[in-house]
């Protein structure tokens, strides 16, 4: 067998056989996964830095009601994201779409809610480098982190409703649908970060 | 045609066990929140749930668990690696709050 034959060879094998054996979708999604995951961390560990090291930071949350709706509203989009990826790979189309759509209907209710409490913020004077509590920082600071998340939530919302009607008319399929799932269960696990660090740690006492 | 989810994981039993646990430990980080402790304490708290939160939903929700364990631990360390080097800067943190005039 000649060097050419081997890595000929070597090359079919590898090519036809995906690494980790994951779709090439998929694995495209886990790598933007990684990626965006390093993002909001830089965010929230700067946003740490500058709590850390600023005297007089502001605390202006006087209530949870919010934040907690919100909590409860995407944790429960995940599941009904599980559901439609599940009804998706059983076959059942319309339980898929039921459950998609179910999802960004949450997912709308949550970026409503989110836009209702900026509003509610900046009602109170509060800007990009300007409040009456303490140091201006802490406006650009949440709002960034705050708004790459919401951006996040809107961008699943659209993602959802598009490939949510592209399965239902076949061009696409339930794989396509687990792949939508996975984004859409990161962006609610980075709110499991963004919750503590940005809301709860700055409660008024 | 059948996807990874419906070839391998737990059911939607499991989807619910695994929903239920996660809001209870959100709930638990509202509840630190209300707690009477200094400020490093609550965050290190908070900071562990969100990671328990973090896994759970990781090996469940994005059926993480079920890929192939090479995937997960490559995936993993790459991560965890970053992550821990963004961690970096923090002494600094400290400096500026510790060093500065004002924390006299």
């Amino acid at each position: 067998m000649s060097q050419a034959d081997l890595t000929m060879e070597g090359h079919a094998t590898f090519a036809g056989q995906p690494p980790f054996s994951l779709s090439t979708k998929k694995m495209a999604m886990w790598l933007f996964i990684i990626a965006d995951t390093a993002t909001f961390a830089g965010c929230l560990v700067a946003y740490g830095f500058l709590r850390n090291a600023t005297v007089n930071w502001p605390r202006p949350f006087h209530s949870i009601t919010n934040v907690a709706l919100m909590t409860f509203i995407l944790v429960t989009s995940s599941l009904t994201m599980l559901f439609g990826v599940r009804a998706a790979a059983s076959g059942a189309k319309s339980g898929a779409l039921r459950w998609v759509f179910t999802t960004a209907g949450l997912g709308i209710v949550f970026a409503l809610l989110h836009i209702r409490e900026w509003l509610a913020l900046i009602g109170e004077g509060m800007t990009m480098f300007h409040n009456p509590w303490g140091t201006g920082l802490f406006g650009a600071a949440f709002f960034s982190i705050t708004g790459l998340h919401l951006t996040h939530v809107t961008g699943g919302v659209i993602a959802l409703i598009i490939v949510g009607i592209r399965y239902n008319g076949g061009r696409y399929k339930a794989d396509d649908l687990e792949v939508l799932g996975l984004y859409w269960h990161f962006v609610d696990l980075v709110w499991m970060f963004v919750v503590p660090m940005v809301y709860l740690l700055n409660l008024a006492r | 045609m059948t996807t990874s989810v419906e070839q391998k994981s737990g059911g939607m039993k499991q989807d619910l066990v695994i929903y239920v646990c996660i809001l209870v430990l959100a709930a638990i980080q509202f509840v630190i929140a209300y707690q009477n402790i200094d400020g490093t304490q609550m965050f290190v708290r908070m900071l562990i749930v969100a990671l328990v939160e973090a896994g759970l939903a990781l090996l469940f929700f994005m059926h993480l668990w079920t890929e192939k364990r090479a995937f997960m631990w490559s995936a993993g360390i790459v991560t965890v690696f970053v992550l821990l080097t963004l961690q970096y800067g923090w002494t600094d943190a400290f400096r500026v709050s510790a060093g500065v005039p004002w924390a006299k």
